[in-house]
């Protein structure tokens, strides 16, 4: 393993040291991460009560826990500003605690997605609750990668990668790690990423751009590297391949076992997982561009070119993902270790808030596009646009504030 | 030898063992690398970024 050096280079914002009447918090976060492999476990209650009350509305309940519940928690709850210091970092870094907390969510992950399968293939349920069920496995499909994300980074630790591959093919997105790792972070943020949301482009129009522009991505690394090792692409060492086959036995098998319905409720679940990766990628660098330097390489993804959320309700769930511009900074940096930034860009809620509020582009806008350009000190030539809404953009928008003084 | 650190994740590019999983087997020489070599840890710097650390 490698340690991730303590300091941020050439990037400007530092950040907040701790505050040591925060460190308690800090350590009781250790349990708080249960909620991480309790919240995959959900599908499997409510499953329990549909059956318990024989009422299939309770197929829903995680769809409500989602959009419903967790935003509430984040307001009531609010956010969390405290950061360990360098001694506390490194204690917690050697934690192998922290892993098997992970480990632990994909067995959870795996049990939910065959437990709703049951649940719903062998109790007789009205097809509006079978679509409750297959959406709620699929939410949690996208809970999953969450976990498949932070353990996908840790590529020394063979354990970590295979389950971040075993978790990921809950939903069949086993392309992830490599699309990830290789192509969203070398090209978060500017034009080039699919993976990068632009302003004035719709979420829906973002994911025709995404789930096609990330396969692509993830194959062709995928290929380049099996290349230099003289294989095959079709070869049993490709890593895409690898996680796709253990989506297709478990998929198979959960057919063979509880019927056709699988066939619909495995497609609703596996999309709605990716859709949850869609809602993820769009709002975590909507509209932020890297700029070119003079040798034509862009530059570095700095921490004020993601969106933060600091929320704690959703941090814990979402294993510190919403502390997004320390992630890009140091991308193998482990999810406990994880900092909050000054004067980044802040959303307004965390991530079960903002999918919704994604899903609805009239909204999105209305509370988003303010704050990019602002970000942006006016000028819309330091934000990624949409190319077809670029005009508009910028006979409403462009007042450039004063002398290169914005970001 | 030279070796050559990655200045974000301190990842040390070392020519006697190369970066097998990522296609350049050992004894890879540095200047044989493609400029656009990622970290094979963090991905985020390249070849241009990398620190050389005399031994």
């Amino acid at each position: 393993m490698t340690s991730t050096v303590d300091t941020l280079g050439a990037v400007s914002q530092p950040n907040k040291v701790d505050k040591g009447s925060k460190s308690a918090w800090i350590l009781s976060k250790r349990y708080w991460y249960w909620l991480s492999f309790i919240l995959p476990a959900v599908p499997l209650i409510s499953g329990y009560l549909a059956i318990e009350t024989s009422n299939g509305l309770w197929l829903w309940f995680t769809v409500a826990v989602l959009y419903a519940i967790l935003p509430a928690a984040d307001y009531i709850f609010g956010t969390d500003d405290s950061n360990p210091n360098d001694a506390l970092v490194e204690k917690l870094k050697a934690e192998r605690y922290y892993v098997y907390i992970m480990y632990i969510a994909t067995f959870v992950h795996w049990a939910s997605l065959v437990g709703m399968a049951y649940v719903v293939s062998q109790y007789d349920w009205s097809w509006f609750s079978i679509l409750g069920g297959a959406i709620s496995a699929g939410i949690i499909n996208g809970v999953g990668l969450v976990a498949g994300h932070e353990m996908g980074h840790k590529v020394n630790d063979r354990a970590q990668v295979t389950c971040a591959k075993l978790v990921l093919a809950c939903s069949g997105y086993g392309h992830f790690c490599i699309e990830h790792n290789k192509g969203h972070h070398k090209d978060v943020a500017t034009p080039e990423d699919p993976a990068s949301s632009r302003f004035g482009e719709s979420i829906y129009k973002f994911v025709k751009r995404e789930i096609p522009g990330a396969f692509r991505r993830a194959w062709s690394l995928e290929s380049a590297r099996l290349n230099r090792l003289g294989k095959s692409e079709w070869s049993k060492s490709n890593e895409i391949l690898q996680s796709g086959l253990i989506t297709i036995i478990a998929y198979t098998l959960m057919l063979a076992y509880f019927g056709p319905v699988m066939i619909p409720f495995l497609i609703i679940a596996a999309s709605y997982g990716w859709w949850q990766l869609t809602c993820a990628n769009y709002v975590e660098h909507y509209g932020l561009l890297r700029l070119k330097n003079e040798n034509g390489r862009y530059e570095r993804c700095q921490p004020h070119h993601s969106w933060n959320s600091n929320h704690k309700a959703s941090n814990l769930i979402l294993l510190h993902l919403q502390r997004h511009s320390d992630h890009h900074a140091h991308p193998t940096r482990p999810y406990q270790v994880l900092r909050d930034y000054q004067d980044v860009p802040s959303l307004p809620s965390g991530y079960p808030l903002m999918f919704l509020l994604a899903m609805i582009p009239p909204a999105w806008y209305a509370v988003m596009n303010s704050k990019v350009i602002e970000w942006a000190g006016g000028d819309m030539n330091k934000v990624n646009i949409d190319p077809d809404a670029k005009q508009a953009a910028f006979d409403l928008y462009h007042h450039p504030r004063s002398v290169d003084e914005a970001a | 030898m030279t070796k050559y650190e990655c200045p974000d994740c301190g990842y040390v590019y070392d020519e006697t063992k190369g970066a097998q999983h990522e296609g350049y087997p050992a004894g890879t020489k540095w200047q044989d690398l493609p400029e656009d070599f990622p970290c094979p840890d963090c991905f985020v710097r390249e070849k241009p970024d990398f620190i050389s650390l005399e031994s």
